[in-house]
């Protein structure tokens, strides 16, 4: 039944992270829907990534916009900054900023709760019991993570934008009107909902593979660990694939405003 | 309370990547009895177990209840013959979040339409079956681990299976916690006269609770058949195994060469007098209905006496009360006079 090629495991695992990902979409519609664990992950996945966000996004955003404001004064277009600094925030630094800290606090947490359940065969009692434990335990924990995502983007993008201002305004002596005046020369509404559709895809993506690796963890306390160790990298190298894909697609359909 | 079923289990092969767990395992759980499975550990006794309620997919074989085969059987009818099955998982795989009344009231609320108040009613019974009563608020987390297995067991039973299934009962527990847990057993054998299979390598357990003893050993399954068979076994594995002693074909590893095993011979030269006495069968407690299952299964042992070995055969003969005896003479036909 085995026949040994190289890189055979790594294609039977991503199947099976796939055929995961099918059965979840499978008992999304299935009655009845776990309301009160949907909530109760999403306050959790919120209370691990909420604070880490928003301490994460300030320095970032004021990167850029440090960055940004010294190329805008190298060209001599100081007034065309906020364009900059808010396309970047919104496009690609809250995105990325909220695909670190869903897939490495959220999915680590949600990886290491199933970990130990499965260890502890709670998930092996569920099933006896009769209880799909797709539908009861994976299908609201990556509803949550998707939530929590877009929810913790829309954080990422304010205080990013906030941070920015701060920097630009207060800190570099920058014009506070000339700032905010050319926050719409380049962006548009849409980035914003394509900054949304990446964060959505993002804790999708995050929470299947914390599922998978936390359903199936190599034996033994240890491997819960392991598994732990393994759902982030993989998360993390999913979710900036997906970015770029993402990025690149909406590049190609919607053209840059002022192109 | 509903009757047992039984379990046919028929050339069933299971394996991981390509190391063979067992193949060719063929038995026949009798409707209402207890069974142990014993096994060296690390001989698959608790994947054996998984296959039986189709946590885990056998390569081969069938696994025939209520005449659907649970390999083969769609998903669907796979969650519907689960419903029939109780199982104790070693560490009582208790959901950690909820309390033990939340626990072991878990399967009603997801399975019946009765009202708190009914379901009250019945988880206080079999926190009481078990011994818990007054510990329904406690978390998982709070209490020892022979707390935990009997709120396992308390959940296990709490849907009236047909089938109860023990993932190590003993393991963990003290020998005094596991004669109470065996007698336990029997008590719920009688009561409920449901299909029970114990997982276990505890060689006090194999030798007074069961009514069938199977032993997985070198990858298929040794020997499946009435305690007494078993009990009084010459098969050097068995033997060994039921006594527990370094001499004969089981080594620390899967096997041992010979070497080893002729100079173990040399050090109990003499000693090899053979198994030690047979001991009698648990009885459930007084003030408990009788066993339905025993009068079953003396019919069926019965049937079978002249195939079985002698030594089993005057175990069984041994085993019966004086009234019955007179019924089966001994070898020989001294008739009633074979009375000890």
């Amino acid at each position: 039944m085995t026949s040994g090629f190289p890189g055979r495991g790594a294609l039977v695992q991503t199947g099976r992270l796939f055929a995961l990902g099918v059965d979840v979409a499978r008992r999304l519609f299935q009655r009845p829907f776990q309301a009160r664990e949907f909530i109760g992950q999403a306050w959790f996945i919120t209370k691990v990534s909420a604070l880490p966000t928003a301490l994460f996004t300030i320095p970032f955003g004021a990167t850029i916009a440090l960055l940004l404001a010294e190329l805008a004064r190298q060209f001599g277009a100081q007034s065309q900054t906020g364009a900059g600094s808010v396309l970047a925030i919104v496009q690609q630094a809250a995105p990325i900023v909220t695909a670190l800290l869903i897939a490495g606090a959220g999915g680590a947490a949600v990886c290491a709760d199933l970990g130990a359940r499965t260890i502890r065969e709670e998930i092996d009692a569920l099933e006896v019991l009769g209880i799909s434990p797709i539908q009861r335990l994976v299908v609201p924990r990556v509803l949550a993570m998707i939530l929590v995502a877009v929810v913790l983007n829309g954080l990422a993008t304010v205080v990013g934008i906030a941070g920015g201002y701060y920097f630009n305004v207060v800190v570099q002596g920058g014009t506070p009107g000339a700032y905010i005046a050319s926050f719409n020369t380049i962006a548009q509404v849409s980035d914003i909902w394509i900054s949304e559709l990446k964060a959505a895809l993002f804790g999708l993506s995050a929470g299947i593979v914390a599922a998978y690796r936390g359903l199936n963890p190599p034996p033994g306390p240890k491997g819960v660990g392991e598994a732990v160790n393994q759902s982030v990298v993989i998360s993390f190298v999913l979710v900036f694939l997906i970015d770029f894909v993402v990025t690149a697609t909406y590049l190609q359909i919607v053209p840059l405003k002022g192109g | 309370m509903s009757a047992g079923v039984e379990v046919v289990v028929e050339g069933l092969a299971k394996s991981f990547d390509r190391s063979v767990i067992w193949s060719d395992v063929t038995l026949t759980l009798p409707a209402g009895e207890i069974s142990v499975l014993l096994g060296p550990s690390g001989t698959g006794k608790s994947v054996f177990l998984k296959s039986l309620i189709g946590l885990l997919k056998p390569e081969r074989g069938s696994i025939l209840i209520h005449d659907t085969d649970l390999v083969h059987c769609s998903e669907r009818r796979l969650y519907e013959i689960r419903k029939l099955f109780g199982v104790l998982f070693q560490d009582g795989a208790l959901f950690g979040s909820m309390n033990l009344y939340d626990n072991v009231a878990f399967p009603l609320r997801e399975h019946t339409r009765k009202s708190e108040r009914e379901i009250r009613a019945i988880v206080g019974e079999k926190m009481e079956m078990v011994g818990l009563t007054g510990d329904e608020r406690k978390l998982p987390g709070q209490i020892s681990g022979g707390m935990r297995k009997r709120a396992g067991l308390a959940r296990a039973l709490v849907l009236d299976p047909e089938i109860v299934l023990f993932d190590e009962p003993d393991s963990g527990l003290d020998p005094v916690r596991t004669a109470y847990l065996n007698q336990l057993i029997v008590d719920l054998n009688a009561q409920t006269d449901a299909t029970f299979l114990i997982v276990t390598h505890d060689i006090n357990t194999a030798s007074t609770l069961p009514d069938n003893i199977g032993m997985l050993y070198r990858k298929r399954l040794a020997a499946f058949g009435p305690r007494e068979v078993l009990l009084t076994s010459t098969e050097p594995a068995v033997a060994q195994f039921l006594t527990g002693r370094r001499q004969g074909p089981i080594g620390m590893s899967e096997e041992k060469d010979a070497a080893q095993a002729q100079r173990e011979l040399a050090e109990i030269q003499g000693e090899m007098a053979g198994l030690p006495q047979l001991r009698p069968q648990l009885t459930p407690s007084p003030g408990q209905p009788r066993r339905k299952a025993v009068s079953r299964r003396m019919d069926r042992i019965m049937g079978m006496l002249h195939t079985l070995p002698s030594a089993a055969q005057d175990a069984i003969r041994d085993s019966l009360p004086d009234a019955h005896r007179r019924w089966y003479p001994g070898r020989g036909g001294h008739g009633e006079t074979e009375v000890p």
